[in-house]
């Protein structure tokens, strides 16, 4: 039986994730096909079918997906459920809001942000922040899973699966769409970028970050943020990194001011190589770094921006 | 209108967890024990609405042992006014969590309840959409900002992007974000007001709901660990080691 991942997007492209779930749906059966359900998301589903190893893409086209709410997406999932071995989405925030609707509609258990695909029906996942990795293994029939993105190797482009239309199942009512205040930013995407420059409280207001995305812009990296930092409103709550924000794994995370509390380290500490400056030598955030540099923010991210080549 | 929350016993945020040496769960004797933080955040946000004069009643919904007795206090002490433990020293998952809950819900007939929008042991994240599924009810998951109306609620989100602003019908099930609000520490005088608040105690049997465990734990392992690192003196050494020998700038 195939695998369902279930994809978000943007209505032009589906997000860079999606490539990732392919991967790790790949790994739970022997043919993958992508829903993209959306309001005119024709340009979305040609996306998802050059992704590589996508053997179909469902178009679902319907006013109720315009905006993605669970309400309305979880019926069409469940509805093609029968069809499929597991239904895959990326542990974003639109998996994390949809599959356990989907789950509990259909009435089996979900793995959260499963990191590796043992077998088709065991996986492993973090608990407790990352301090532990549990092995689960399920028995329901149909399977729903949400995959960490940064643990499975991007699918790559250049396939050219079909796309079939398929009808809408209408909106249910119970919620609408109002409005969204996006966050603007020219800088790569967090959760896909190469490089990382984060800030904590140690920046102390918002007006200082301006220094993060000095340095930010010159390494072409993403900003991150403690949720500290969030709290004190020195950045917005897209910003946070951390067991209860978003997992980071760049090649490359440098983590300014941040103290390195556990909940910020399971957002980051997959990441290949880690830079810590901070003006405690005893922080926690040293244990984790492969390079630490003890002293004043204040003068070291400056010198530090002088010094690097832009990219 | 009555308010259901629901309020975990986990163990504390601040408790460096240790993986059992027999490798089946995490060590939970003599550790402390707190109500999952996210919960905090849902009481709270379930006493403002009651001072707004929009909620009638608050009550707290734990499931698990006997001790969650304590987690429930704690909620009372805040400010619910009664409690629910469905008590039970079976592993709870999820899905069985939420048909509890639709269990009590079913019975207490709320216009909404709020939950967290994830419990920091087992991190899944699930159980208000699940409860929401079961019902047949609208979600308002990981709340930034709630605005109670006639009949619906306006709601801000925290989403990959930023924030997005949703309306729902009423009855719904919310989640509850970091930023919603700051929770209240407990009074001594409500501390002391809380233990003559009622818990009612009830069994998975009596309310008809199947709480088998679905996903079976076949192991728990400690992470890989990090080799430690070095310190550097000056930033021009840092570039150096970054270009040349990490390699990633
Ligand atoms: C339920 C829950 C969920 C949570 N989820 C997350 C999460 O997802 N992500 C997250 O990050 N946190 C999370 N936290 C919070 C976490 O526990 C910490 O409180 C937070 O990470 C601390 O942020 P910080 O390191 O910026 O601040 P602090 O711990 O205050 O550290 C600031 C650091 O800056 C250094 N500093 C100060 N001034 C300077 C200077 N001039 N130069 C150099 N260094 C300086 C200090 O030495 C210190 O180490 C969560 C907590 C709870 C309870
Ligand atoms: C290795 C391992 C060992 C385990 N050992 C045990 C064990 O010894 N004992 C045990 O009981 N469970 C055990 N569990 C089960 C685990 O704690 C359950 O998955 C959990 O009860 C469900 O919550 P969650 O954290 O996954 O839910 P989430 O969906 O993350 O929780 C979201 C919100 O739902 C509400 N909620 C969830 N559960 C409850 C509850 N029980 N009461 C009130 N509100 C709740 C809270 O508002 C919470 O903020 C174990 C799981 C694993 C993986």
């Amino acid at each position: 039986m195939a695998v369902l991942v279930v994809a978000a997007h943007d209505g032009k492209t589906v997000r860079s994730n999606v490539a990732n779930a392919v991967t790790a749906a790949s790994q739970m059966g022997p043919e993958v096909h992508v829903l993209v359900a959306g309001s005119n998301a024709g340009e979305a589903a040609k996306s998802a079918a050059a992704i590589q190893g996508v053997a179909k893409v469902l178009d679902a086209e319907d006013t109720a997906y315009a905006n993605w709410l669970a309400e309305d997406v979880a019926p069409l999932v469940v509805k093609l459920a029968p069809n499929y071995s597991h239904i895959v989405m990326a542990a974003d925030s639109v998996g994390k809001n949809i599959a356990p609707r989907v789950a509990a509609l259909l009435d089996v258990a979900q793995v959260s942000e499963a990191i590796q695909v043992v077998s088709p029906d065991t996986f492993v996942r973090p608990i407790y922040a990352g301090n532990a990795m549990a092995t689960v293994q399920t028995a329901d029939k149909i399977k729903v899973v949400t995959v960490r993105p940064t643990n499975f190797k991007a699918a790559a482009t250049g396939g050219s699966a079909p796309i079939e239309q398929i009808g809408g199942t209408g909106a249910g009512g119970l919620a609408s769409y109002v409005g969204a205040e996006l966050s603007k930013s020219e800088r790569p995407e967090l959760t896909s970028a190469k490089i990382v420059v984060s800030g904590g409280r140690g920046l102390a207001s918002g007006e200082n970050f301006k220094m993060l995305e000095a340095l930010a812009d010159k390494l072409g990296a993403g900003l991150g943020a403690s949720r500290a930092a969030v709290d004190a409103g020195y950045v917005p709550n897209d910003y946070q990194v951390g067991q209860t924000g978003k997992v980071v794994a760049p090649d490359l995370y440098i983590a300014i001011g941040i103290s390195g509390a556990i909940q910020h380290l399971a957002g980051m500490k997959d990441s290949k190589t880690i830079v810590a400056i901070n003006k405690d030598e005893e922080a926690p955030i040293f244990q984790v770094a492969d390079y630490g540099i003890v002293g004043d923010l204040f003068q070291i991210v400056p010198e530090l921006t002088a010094a690097v080549e832009k990219k | 209108m009555k308010v259901l929350v629901a309020v975990k016993r986990v163990i504390d945020y601040n408790v460096k967890i240790r993986v059992k040496a027999d490798n089946t769960g995490v060590e939970t004797a003599n550790v402390k024990m707190s109500m999952n933080p996210f919960d905090e955040i849902a009481v709270e946000e379930a006493i403002r609405m009651k001072e707004k004069g929009q909620a009638t009643e608050i009550i707290a919904f734990s499931a698990g042992p006997a001790q969650c007795q304590e987690t429930i206090r704690t909620a009372l002490a805040m400010g619910a006014d009664r409690g629910v433990l469905v008590q039970t020293d079976a592993e709870l998952q999820p899905l069985a969590v939420a048909k509890l809950m639709k269990a009590v819900v079913d019975k207490e007939q709320p216009g909404l309840v709020i939950v967290g929008k994830q419990a920091i042991d087992d991190d899944s994240n699930q159980t208000g959409q699940m409860l929401a599924a079961l019902l047949g009810w609208s979600q308002g998951t990981f709340a930034n900002k709630l605005n109670v109306a006639d009949g619906s609620a306006e709601l801000k989100r925290e989403v990959d992007g930023g924030l997005e602003n949703i309306k729902i019908k009423l009855p719904a099930v919310i989640t509850t974000d970091l930023r919603l609000n700051e929770p209240r520490y407990a009074s001594l005088p409500n501390i002391m007001k809380a233990k003559k608040k009622p818990i009612e105690v009830l069994a998975p049997d009596t309310l008809g709901v199947d709480i088998a465990p679905r996903l079976k734990v076949l192991k728990v392992e400690e992470p890989p660990k990090r080799k430690s690192g070095i310190k550097v003196k000056t930033v021009a050494e840092l570039v150096d080691k970054l270009k040349n020998e990490a390699g990633v700038i």
